[in-house]
């Protein structure tokens, strides 16, 4: 099992440098010249230059790849002048490890940009997990036991109207008839769990339902095939046969089977929504990393977007390598050695 | 459809010996294409500590039969009727909680692909543990994994102290079955269904488990119901036999005397296409010519007329027209129009009689 988990850890390293490598590349595509962007209007071609130079724009690819990746081990400092360090502290940006890199545009390192955001991003996500998971998951199961039946219909059809509207649509109409209109919840706003819990929770419920909605049809489907499937295996007749009663049926034979494979799915959608809801933050105003995203995208803020796309890779593979070790918990049948 | 009204005077006087007795069971399914009677009007009687062998093509109505004495049908979109009486009490008709009592003690299954018979997610030992503890209430965990160890050494599993944790998928084809009868007899069933027990190990393993059936029979005086296509099974282990075509029992007698003189066409069909070891050997297998019947459509009259090469020895078309009923021959039942003189031209011709293996079983 721990060499499971350090080979595991080390292919998911090497995926994370191929990723930064090709996110480089892209960075390198661009027609954009990242040094236009430190000065805006006051730029003139030596300034250009010497920003060019301060911020290491004019290295090779490679090299200043590698200086990111080294960014990401020790931290960095922009610029990266000994002798401007010495003369004049206050204008060098430290960047401690993992140092994600440096936006000129916002005159910010990326990991401070980040900071404020992802446990905005992150609560979102978590609030929305839970309540698709149980509905979904719930209404999925309900459903598979009704087989044929009207509440079997009437739920995959709810799950399915909800999948059909566009995210924004959801959002704005919670937003403007639940929150304004009936005023049922307070405005949404995000307020940090350690300051209020109870005001952190009805802050996020409006943009949490939102994403929870959406993916709420995708769960109840899967859930009730698998439940389906389960339910048609040899091993139920067996646990019947026993003399089992229907609720050790259900929940030790039946659940335990069909939910391992929804555990896959969840932990990837969790682990992309953390990284980021791009329509929800937006419609409801959230300050979190999708938010971040679009604005780093649509101004040409380069380093922002590599912070991002690292960040967001490193989720992926995380959540993949923890999905991959309870599934060994799991299911038995998984070779771990 | 005639109903069989004739099976409550030709079956077997209800003596105090018999422990299940089935009644003009009838399990419908209603499809699309039809109603598929999968069970129409079968009965049969076993006895404690004998041994019911049920034989006959896929499709033929003998698992079905036997899930229905389970009572796995309930819930389902199923029609049943008839009566299932184990030991006086009518399994149709009690209680959802009393089958699950009874499910498991006094009937247990054992089946065809233990493999997929068995939770791939939880330790043999666990299931077994599992069935045991579902039964006696009382029992604690440490009991129930005693009693469980001693189980799997009784059905031959070695090492059991340590493979009770094991996975299925970490145990053989042949040790699964043995999982599964050690989980089926933890409980000294009165009744063992046995539904395909061996056809889905290789042979000596099919054999080993048959020779475990038989000694755990004896050891705990069960009755057996034992499913299977294949009449060496039924004739090494049977003590009766029963032969379903199209959802009914179309011969029944005892074992010895069903080998020896068949009564029933697809009886000689079944028998003539098993290879024989005391006969010249043949260039190939004689099969019963045509297919099973559908289900939804039976053939009208004997289901078994369209393949049946001797419908012509009866007079007229009665064969086609006339549904036969269960008849008497002597000691067995046949669904046959047949008269024992034609059955007689037959046996010159066309069959040889077989002589029980060994002898001694």
């Amino acid at each position: 099992m721990f060499a499971y988990i350090i080979r595991r850890l080390f292919s998911g390293v090497i995926m994370l440098l191929l990723i930064s490598l090709v996110t480089f590349i892209l960075f390198f595509a661009t027609p954009v010249n990242p040094a236009q962007l430190t000065c805006g209007k006051n730029c003139t071609p030596a300034l250009i230059e010497q920003n060019a130079k301060a911020l290491g724009y004019d290295k090779p690819m490679i090299v200043q790849w590698g200086d990111f990746l080294k960014g990401v081990v020790v931290g960095r400092d922009f610029p990266d002048d000994k002798a401007l360090a010495k003369t004049h502290p206050e204008l060098i940006a430290h960047c401690p490890a993992p140092c994600l890199g440096y936006s000129p545009l916002n005159s910010a390192t990326v990991n401070d940009e980040l900071k404020p955001r992802i446990p905005v991003s992150l609560s979102i996500a978590v609030v929305a997990f839970v309540l698709w998971m149980i509905f979904g998951v719930g209404f999925g199961i309900i459903a598979a036991l009704r087989r044929g039946k009207f509440l079997d219909k009437f739920l995959v059809g709810l799950a399915l109207i909800f999948y059909s509207f566009p995210s924004f649509f959801i959002g704005l109409f919670l937003l403007q008839f639940v929150a304004l209109k009936w005023q049922l919840t307070g405005v949404p706003a995000y307020t940090p769990l350690t300051q209020n819990p109870a005001q952190w929770l009805s802050g996020l419920i409006l943009p949490a339902v939102t994403l929870a909605l959406v993916l709420m049809a995708g769960y109840t489907r899967l859930t009730r095939a698998f439940v389906l499937e389960s339910l048609g295996q040899d091993y139920l007749r067996t646990a019947t046969a026993k003399g089992l009663s229907r609720r050790a049926i259900l929940f030790k034979h039946t659940l335990r089977a069909a939910l391992t494979p929804i555990v896959t799915q969840a932990g990837l959608d969790l682990a992309i929504l953390a990284g980021g809801t791009i329509i929800t933050e937006q419609v409801f105003n959230f300050q979190g990393v999708g938010k971040l995203t679009v604005q780093a995208a649509t101004t040409w803020d380069l380093p922002t977007t590599v912070g991002v796309v690292i960040l967001l890779s490193t989720f992926v593979i995380v959540s993949n390598l923890i999905v991959d070790i309870l599934y060994g918990v799991i299911d038995p049948r998984v070779k771990r050695a | 459809m005639t109903t069989e009204t004739s099976s409550l005077t030709l079956d077997k006087a209800q003596g105090s010996d018999v422990l299940l007795s089935v009644r003009d069971l009838r399990v419908h399914f209603p499809t699309d294409d039809g109603l598929v009677k999968s069970v129409d009007g079968v009965s049969f009687d076993v006895a404690a500590g004998k041994t019911l062998g049920v034989v006959g093509e896929s499709g033929s109505g003998k698992s079905v039969t036997n899930q229905a004495i389970m009572g796995l049908h309930r819930g389902t979109n199923a029609r049943t009727s008839g009566e299932i009486l184990l030991d006086g009490e009518d399994l149709m008709s009690v209680s959802e909680s009393r089958l699950r009592q009874l499910r498991g003690k006094d009937v247990a299954m054992i089946f065809q692909d233990p493999l997929s018979a068995l939770h791939p997610y939880y330790t043999v030992g666990n299931q077994i543990m599992e069935a045991y503890r579902v039964h006696h209430p009382d029992a604690n965990r440490r009991e129930a994994r005693e009693k469980t160890i001693d189980m799997l050494s009784r059905v031959g599993i070695p090492n059991p102290k340590v493979r009770v944790d094991s996975y299925p998928h970490e145990f053989s084809g042949g040790m699964r079955q043995r999982a599964m009868v050690a989980m089926a007899l933890i409980n000294d069933p009165k009744l063992l269904i046995a539904d395909e027990p061996t056809t889905a190990l290789d042979v000596t393993v099919q054999a080993q488990i048959l020779e475990l059936m038989v000694d755990l029979q004896k050891e705990f005086h069960s009755a057996i119901i034992i499913i299977t296509h294949d009449l060496g099974v039924v004739a090494d282990i049977a003590d009766d036999i029963m032969v379903m075509y199209g959802g009914r029992a179309v011969e029944k007698g005892d074992v010895f005397d069903t080998f020896a003189r068949p009564k029933h066409p697809y009886t000689w069909g079944l028998l003539k296409s098993m290879p024989r070891l005391d006969e010249v050997r043949k260039e190939k297998l004689d099969p019963i010519p045509g297919n099973p019947p559908s289900l939804i459509n039976l053939p009208t009259g004997c289901a078994f007329h369209p393949r049946c090469a001797y419908r012509d020895m009866v007079p007229g078309s009665r064969c086609s027209t006339e549904d036969p009923q269960l008849f008497q021959f002597g000691k067995q039942q046949a669904r046959c129009f047949l008269t024992e003189e034609d059955r007689a031209a037959v046996a010159e011709n066309d069959m040889k009689p077989v002589e029980r293996r060994g002898g001694d079983k």
